[in-house]
């Protein structure tokens, strides 16, 4: 009987290929989506994450030798023998190339890529003679060097790690020679201090990461955030394909359990047959995630090239855990949508009438519970958009106004099409009014589907566009000047500047506590630099001159937020009581951030000397000036940083995250728009009992089709004129919310209208599309299908 | 005369070729008549009205309604000939399920560009208390009597029903017929009307039976 009954069931697909195919189409294109999202925001991410680690930043603590030479063999000794836990490091440059080596003995747990050390050829690593490891393209461009090349992914682009003996050889340096000492986090109690058994060191904090990547940081969460919202349009695809395919079947559900079969037997088999789609459908979007992933990687590659000024391997792995989640995502969704209609199955009493149409509308009571859910989200919504000042509650307002919003969309359209009815003159128009509100119910899981991906667009693109302005206005203040010049001590060498340029500006600061905040006080000295570039949120201009003579302090705004502080408020600072006389906008800094006149400065801190200076001159004159630097003061390549060159990189990585935003968008709208022809496709059939009658008193067949048109450009337009402030206000509450509880400040919001216009366009074109087919079908219908909804056997 | 058909013929293709169906059926109805079409199931009775009411079109013959020749008419006109000039009712399934009684009743006579006296024909049905229900609502009887009263609210010249009271028990069947001969009997249309009923066809003016594709 099992098997009688498994190809009943199964007999259904033969019937409805087309329905099988949407089916499964549905359930990979969700899971694409979904999945290319995350693989490359997981490989954006383990880049990353590769590029910090190898790179050694801010991970753990150091120590340098403060007069910038070679840590010695002997200091290293004493603090061994000491019992500090410190590990050796050479590191230098070759062919362009940077070398760390390490010590593999004692490099601190979690540090650079020991695990890597496990994999290979332990002991050819420990004894020197033999591995070195990077990227592929990092090993081509060192070139044949002694060692065993061996590529691996893991590693930051452009670094390789070694032996530190083997970088020793490959750097010319002699043997034995240490860069600095890595300290490792986990050291015994009751160490001697520092000072006692190596003085000429120091130590070195780890940072909490550099301005720029706390900025990505916030970008990084925010398209994390629209990654999950990408899950939950696919999760209404794959509901509402689910849910059409168990309806159809229902009078032969009603047959096969008139005729003797076990309800839970019928069960088991519907729910066998969801589990075989859900992993077929889950594998082919897992394939197709891939290949999205793998065409718009490239440019994500690009992009954070820019970023992080690393070359960054544009090629995908496959991550089990891509794989899995991918899979979830699909089986989660069959079962989200399929328990419902299996209970519906299990509900349905035996000699109940067929109405399978009714099945398709949904209930009218269901449809006042989601909309007096939808009411409710959107109202706790609104509270938390008051209230709410937490990461969680930042994330739980987006969750909140996206399903809210699908919720209630139903019942919204359903009063427009209302009003249309009650307006509308003419027959035809009534009637079309009133169809297009019977046809809802069975339209608004794709409608629902176009909305959240029409927000998810018009959220993207707006925060995107906003992180760019911003950025771009965080450049023009970060590096307003024309060159940045980093230095050890280096005697004359701001004298020489002097000379040299229009202006030379001490970047210095030192750390103090404001109100018991960690906050950088920096000594200004007096220049248009500042008023020209640095945005001032609180505080008239004259604030700048104000500070300039010493009679008053300007704060940034993540000081001004976490401590409480407005302007006229007193500060003890530099041993004087300063007022505050402005905040300034300071994107992207983790910390607070005061700044005073520099007299004022350099008398409460005589001893500070300042190694950082902003250079004002002929932008054209910079490239020359820092060669001649070089010359002159042996200062390494790097430390000089040319601000038109990265503002320019800065800029083309986010052209390149435009593209790669602008491809998923339109995968998005893609994906909402298959959904709807699905929806209309299945649709088609039940509808004929509807429009055959039309038909008969005299509407052509074109006519309908045409008018079906109509009604899906309809639904389209309102929902994108719902989906549009929906969009702004998720942008809104990742900007204004979610940043400022996990970042301290807070994007500025632009609006840009005409990508708005377009996305409409996009949208309603997409649903034109979707409804095209079934419209064309619809106009050459035959005759006699229509006649056969009159038989009596039907 | 108000419908005449000469030497209509219809088949329809199948795997094994084209099956004939109506192989010269002719017939007229004048204005006011009343005929019962009878037949065995499958003899080609529903595929007459089919033709009749330009819901398909014939292999042959002509179809004279008011003298004009409906057989060679395109899509539209065929639509504009169900609007203005035939009015029909099927077995079930004749109403728009998201419009009230009340506008279902008047739809087609708008469609036409007519006025429809729908109080008076909904009260003429017993169905003024049903006006601003949805079809869902209604028996099987009321929905039919709705049906008949939508396609006299446009004042066709002929009235094409196909088994209008198959679905209803006897009764109900016989007080519908009662209320749909007195209706078109008022308004002066014909009707050409299947039916299986003996009973039925012997309560209309004339009766025309269909056996071997032809009129017997
Ligand atoms: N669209 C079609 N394609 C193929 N064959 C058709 C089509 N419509 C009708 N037929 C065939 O034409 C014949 C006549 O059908 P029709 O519906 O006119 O019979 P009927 O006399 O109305 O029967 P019943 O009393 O059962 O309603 C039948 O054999 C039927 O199978
Ligand atoms: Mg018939």
């Amino acid at each position: 009987m099992t098997f009688a009954v498994l190809s009943a069931i199964l007999s259904h697909w033969r019937r409805a290929p087309l329905q099988f195919i949407a089916l499964l189409a549905g359930l990979a294109l969700a899971t694409a989506l979904w999945s290319g999202v995350q693989a490359i925001n997981a490989e954006a991410r383990s880049s990353y994450d590769a590029a910090a680690q190898t790179l050694l930043d801010g991970q753990v603590d150091r120590l340098v030798p403060a007069d910038g030479g070679a840590v010695t063999q002997a200091d290293h000794l004493a603090l061994r023998m000491a019992g500090w836990r410190v590990s050796p490091v050479a590191e230098g440059r070759l062919n362009g190339v940077r070398i760390l080596g390490l010590d593999p003995n004692t490099v601190p747990a979690g540090v650079g890529q020991i695990d890597i050390a496990d994999r290979a050829d332990a002991d050819a690593f420990r004894t020197g003679d033999g591995q070195i490891f990077g990227r592929a393209e990092a090993l081509d461009r060192l070139g044949p060097v002694p060692p065993e090349p061996v590529p691996v992914a893991e590693i930051a682009p452009g670094t390789v790690v070694t032996q530190i003996g083997v970088a020793q050889r490959l750097l010319d340096r002699p043997a034995g020679h240490i860069d600095f000492l890595l300290l490792d986090p986990d050291q015994p109690d009751g160490l001697p201090r520092l000072a006692e058994i190596a003085p000429g060191l120091s130590r070195v904090a780890a940072g909490g990461g550099t301005d720029l990547s706390r900025l990505t940081d916030s970008f990084h969460l925010n398209l994390t955030a629209f990654g999950a919202l990408s899950f939950v349009v696919g999760l209404f695809i794959v509901h509402g394909t689910v849910g059409l395919a168990i309806e159809q079947r229902r009078p032969m559900v009603r047959t096969l359990r008139a005729v003797g079969v076990p309800l839970r037997l019928l069960l088991w088999g519907l729910g066998l047959e969801l589990l075989i789609f859900a992993l077929a459908g889950g594998a082919l979007g897992l394939i197709l995630g891939h290949l999205i992933a793998g065409a718009l990687l490239p440019d994500v590659a690009s992009s954070l090239r820019g970023l992080y000024g690393a070359a960054i391997s544009g090629e995908l792995t496959l991550r089990p855990g891509w794989i899995a989640a991918g899979l979830a995502m699909s089986l989660a969704g069959v079962a989200i949508a399929g328990t419902g209609a299996l209970v519906k199955v299990a509900r349905l009493p035996i000699l109940a009438a067929a109405r399978p149409r009714a099945w398709a509308m949904g209930h009218r009571k269901g449809q006042r519970v989601l909309t007096g859910v939808g009411m409710a989200a959107l109202a706790g919504a609104g509270g938390l958009a008051l209230w709410g000042t937490s990461l969680v509650a930042g994330f739980a307002l987006v969750g909140a106004v996206l399903l809210g919003a699908a919720a209630i969309l139903p019942a919204i359209l359903s009063s427009v099409l209302r009003f249309g009815e009650s307006s509308a003159n003419g027959p035809v128009a009534e009637w079309f009014w009133a169809d297009s509100r019977q046809q809802l119910p069975g339209l608004s899981l794709a409608l629902m589907a176009l909305l959240l991906a029409m927000a998810a667009n018009a959220g993207v693109s707006t925060m995107v566009s906003s992180f760019r302005l911003t950025f771009i206005g965080f450049l023009d203040q970060r590096l307003a000047a024309e060159l940045y010049v980093d230095t050890k001590e280096e005697p004359g060498l701001e004298a020489w500047l002097t000379d040299r340029s229009d202006a030379v500006l001490p970047v210095q600061s030192v750390e103090v506590e404001v109100r018991g905040l960690p906050t950088d006080l920096y000594g200004t000295r007096p220049d248009p630099l500042y008023p020209d570039n640095w945005r001032l949120l609180e505080g008239g201009a004259a604030a700048w001159q104000t500070m300039f003579d010493g009679r008053g302090v300007l704060i940034n705004e993540q000081l001004a937020r976490r401590g409480g502080i407005g302007v006229g408020d007193i500060l003890p600072l530099a041993g004087q009581d300063l007022p505050v006389v402005g905040v300034f906008g300071d994107y992207g800094n983790p910390i607070g951030q005061a700044m005073i006149a520099e007299p004022l400065w350099t008398d409460a801190y005589p001893n500070e000397v300042p190694r950082r200076f902003a250079v004002r001159t002929d932008p054209a004159a910079v490239p020359g000036m820092i060669e001649a630097m070089q010359a002159e003061f042996g200062i390494a390549p790097d430390s000089a940083i040319d601000q038109a060159g990265i503002k320019a990189v800065s800029l083309q990585v986010f052209e390149r995250t435009f593209a790669v935003t602008g491809a998923l968008n339109l995968l998005t709208l893609g994906v909402a728009g298959f959904a709807i022809l699905m929806s209309l496709l299945t649709l088609g059939s039940m509808r004929l009992p509807q429009l055959a009658p039309v038909w008969a008193m005299g509407l052509t067949r074109s006519r309908l089709g045409g008018l079906d048109l109509l009604r899906a450009v309809l639904l389209a337009g309102l929902t994108t004129v719902l989906a549009i402030p929906l969009g702004l206000a998720l942008a809104w509450a990742l900007l204004a919310i979610v940043n400022v509880a996990a970042f301290g400040w807070r994007l500025p919001m632009f609006l840009f209208p005409a990508d708005y216009a377009l996305l409409g366009v996009e949208a309603i074109l997409a649903a034109a599309l979707a409804a095209g087919w079934p419209a064309i079908r619809l106009s050459r219908i035959p005759p006699d299908r229509l006649l056969r909804v009159f038989a009596a056997e039907r | 005369m108000l419908l005449s058909i000469q030497d209509l013929t219809k088949s329809f293709d199948s795997a094994e070729g084209p099956v004939p169906v109506l192989q010269g059926v002719s017939l007229t109805l004048a204005a006011g008549e009343t005929v019962a079409l009878t037949g065995e199931s499958g003899s080609g009775k529903s595929t007459i009205l089919h033709l009749v009411g330009g819901l398909d079109a014939p292999s042959g013959g002509t179809i004279r309604i008011d003298g004009q020749d409906i057989s060679g008419l395109g899509d539209a006109g065929r639509a504009a000939l169900r609007r203005t000039t035939v009015g029909i009712v099927f077995q079930q399934f004749n109403l728009i399920p998201s419009m009230t009684v009340g506008a279902n009743i008047g739809f087609q006579a708008r469609l036409a560009g007519r006025t429809a006296p729908v109080a008076d024909l909904a009260a003429r049905m017993g169905l003024s208390a049903q006006l601003d229900k949805y079809p869902e609502d209604l028996s099987g009887g009321q929905q039919q009597r709705v049906a008949i009263a939508r396609a006299l609210a446009a004042a066709p010249r002929l009235i094409l029903a196909d088994e209008p009271t198959g679905n209803l028990d006897e009764a109900t069947a016989d007080s519908v017929m009662d209320l749909m001969l007195e209706a078109i009997a008022d308004s002066g249309a014909g009707l050409l009307m299947v039916t299986h009923s003996d009973r039925l066809a012997a309560r209309l003016s004339r009766r025309l039976h269909l056996s071997g594709g032809r009129i017997a």
